[in-house]
């Protein structure tokens, strides 16, 4: 069958929607550039489980005695493989560091978006985003130069405020320390909470600014000071971006490393008292990648079993986050 | 629906002289205009004809912006429990506007429930005003629904989030919340603008249920709508009150021609 004659008019629509060879090419190029990311990341996680598998395969490990053990000693003559007290490290200069950065953050962040003006708000704004762009080892420094000296008498004061209630709430217990050491995981952990103040304040203050007027002006309408529809309104409205900044300041804690390498001191502790000193996943992980090792030894790839290890906490993190802001999503 | 009493009935507020500017550009211009008790005054207009600047004098919403200024009188005649009646200027500098916000509630163009329970949106105002009791709250949560026709909608679901309701159920339950604080006047914002013709009817019905407990003034861009809802109609056009009277009458037989010609569809 001979096919009808196509009017000029459907010719020209024709020729606009196919596509042009030039716009395949962009097309492709687009692509390129989204798989290499996700490459990458293949890529990492490839190299991260290749070099841990034989890690768990090897006679003296087991996955089990991994997770259990209470020690971690790969470079020692007793070698012991236990990941948690670097978990523990890792968890307590991040719990600290939120401790600071969480309610800092927010409160910043309720005052730049629901009370400063618009001139203060744009001086205010990048100087505190100067604060995530100094440099990590300076932080370090700042940790056992002046914090961990400044919390010295704090710390003497508190702890014999806890001894002296142990001793009468349970007579046979051993007191605790006193002495702050200057190498601690609570004065890494406070300055890494300096360090993220700016994640969450900037993102935090930019997810309360995108909530409507037309809610902050259905509360004061009620009769509603500044205040009260800053807490009860604004801040719930933009939940999702503040549990979302929230998520973001947990995982640069979980990776932050040069700060607890330098302040936390890098013997690994199994410990409930943030105040010693002990030794995070990344701290760990520098330690050891900068001695001389050979490639392949066993001691070798216990920095890859700690790393898959970090992986899988900032991947949980991650999830939580991404559900996060799905439970707390508002369609104003 | 006429009330040939309603000339009689006290004056819950009255402007005078009254003008409003954002900086320098006079937006209301000298306006007088009296409001009376439980009735519905229909405030309608073209465009940029001031009357939503009006309406937001009468809470002081202005206020949350700089740069803006009242000038003239705008008085509530202001109840007190002992039933003693005291005028009070609303936009005088001394007046808190969170006082006057706390006596006149507002309903605004689009629904704007906050990111809360249903209970707790109609409770909102509630708490503010102190009253901490979960069984009082229930009481006039409760109370607040049933007059905004919403009760037995949502009787079921007061614990779920309120943007789950539709957009006719939100602005009924920005409507519970405005009356849940038993305000003294009722501002609506052309509250139906944003919603389909079955739930602007129900609107509509709720709003001539509630002209017998509370003094309400609506701006509204449709000339059927104001026939339908109000008492009196004030028009008004380039910041200027053209004419204020009896809606019939607005609408039978205009005093001014230009009133005449924006009832009749020909500009606006």
């Amino acid at each position: 069958m001979t096919q009808a004659a196509i009017s000029p008019k459907e010719l020209s629509v024709q020729a606009a929607t196919r596509l042009r060879p030039i716009e395949r090419t962009i097309e492709f190029g687009l692509l390129l550039a989204a798989i290499f990311s996700v490459f990458i990341t293949a890529g990492i996680v490839y190299v991260l489980f290749s070099e841990a598998v034989p890690f768990f395969r090897h006679p003296d490990v087991s996955v089990w005695k991994f997770l259990t053990d209470t020690e971690w000693t790969p470079l020692f003559s007793v070698k012991h493989f236990g990941i948690m007290p670097l978990v523990v490290g890792t968890l307590w200069t991040t719990v600290i560091a939120l401790l600071v950065a969480m309610p800092v953050g927010t409160i910043i962040a309720i005052w730049l978006s629901e009370f400063a003006n618009a001139k203060v708000r744009e001086i205010i704004k990048p100087v505190l985003e100067l604060l995530s762009a100094v440099p990590t080892v300076v932080y370090g420094y700042f940790a056992i130069t002046v914090v961990a000296p400044a919390m010295q008498p704090v710390y003497t004061w508190l702890a014999e405020a806890i001894n002296s209630v142990l001793a009468t709430v349970a007579p046979g217990a051993s007191p605790i320390a006193t002495e702050l050491p200057l190498f601690n995981m609570l004065s890494a952990g406070i300055v890494m909470g300096i360090m993220i103040v700016p994640y969450v304040s900037s993102l935090s203050e930019d997810a309360m600014r995108s909530v409507p007027m037309l809610l902050r002006e259905g509360s004061y309408g009620m009769g509603a000071n500044r205040l009260t529809t800053a807490v009860r309104v604004v801040f719930p409205a933009a939940l999702s971006g503040i549990a979302a900044s929230y998520i973001l300041a947990i995982s640069r804690a979980v990776g932050e490393t040069m700060i607890v390498a330098i302040a936390a001191g890098q013997q690994p502790n199994l410990t409930a008292n943030p105040a010693e000193g002990g030794a995070t996943i990344t701290a760990y992980i520098v330690q050891v990648s900068m001695g001389d090792l050979p490639h392949g030894s066993l001691e070798y790839q216990t920095i890859f079993a700690a790393g898959i290890t970090l992986f899988f906490m900032t991947l949980a993190f991650n999830l939580m986050g991404a559900w996060l802001r799905k439970r707390y999503r508002q369609a104003y | 629906m006429p009330d040939t009493q309603i000339d009689t009935r006290p004056l819950k507020a009255e402007v005078k002289n009254f003008s409003f500017f954002y900086g320098s550009f006079q937006a209301v211009k000298n306006v007088s205009a009296p409001f009376r008790e439980k009735a519905v005054t229909a405030i309608i207009g073209p465009s940029g004809c001031g009357k939503t600047t009006l309406l937001r004098c009468f809470n002081r919403m202005h206020d949350l912006y700089p740069g803006n200024r009242y000038a003239g009188e705008m008085i509530l005649h202001s109840r007190s429990p002992d039933g003693s009646v005291r005028p009070l200027n609303i936009v005088h500098p001394s007046t808190s506007p969170i006082e006057m916000r706390m006596r006149i509630s507002m309903v605004f163009q689009k629904p704007n429930p906050f990111p809360k329970s249903i209970f707790e949106n109609v409770a909102y105002g509630l708490r503010l005003r102190g009253v901490g009791s979960r069984s009082e709250l229930s009481g006039r949560v409760e109370t607040a629904l049933r007059g905004a026709a919403l009760w037995d909608e949502v009787k079921d679901r007061l614990p779920q989030n309120a943007y789950g309701l539709s957009g006719g159920q939100q602005q009924r339950l920005c409507i519970a919340r405005a009356l849940a604080v038993e305000p003294e006047m009722v501002l609506f914002d052309e509250p139906t603008s944003a919603l389909d013709p079955i739930a602007t009817s129900k609107i509509e019905e709720l709003i001539d249920d509630l002209r017998e407990r509370v003094t309400i003034l609506i701006v509204t861009h449709n000339m059927q709508q104001a026939a339908r809802v109000s008492d009196y109609t004030a028009f008004m056009y380039l910041g200027e009150l053209v004419e204020y009277d009896r809606t019939a009458k607005v609408f039978q037989n205009p005093g001014k021609p230009l009133t005449e010609q924006y009832i009749s569809g020909r500009f606006g």
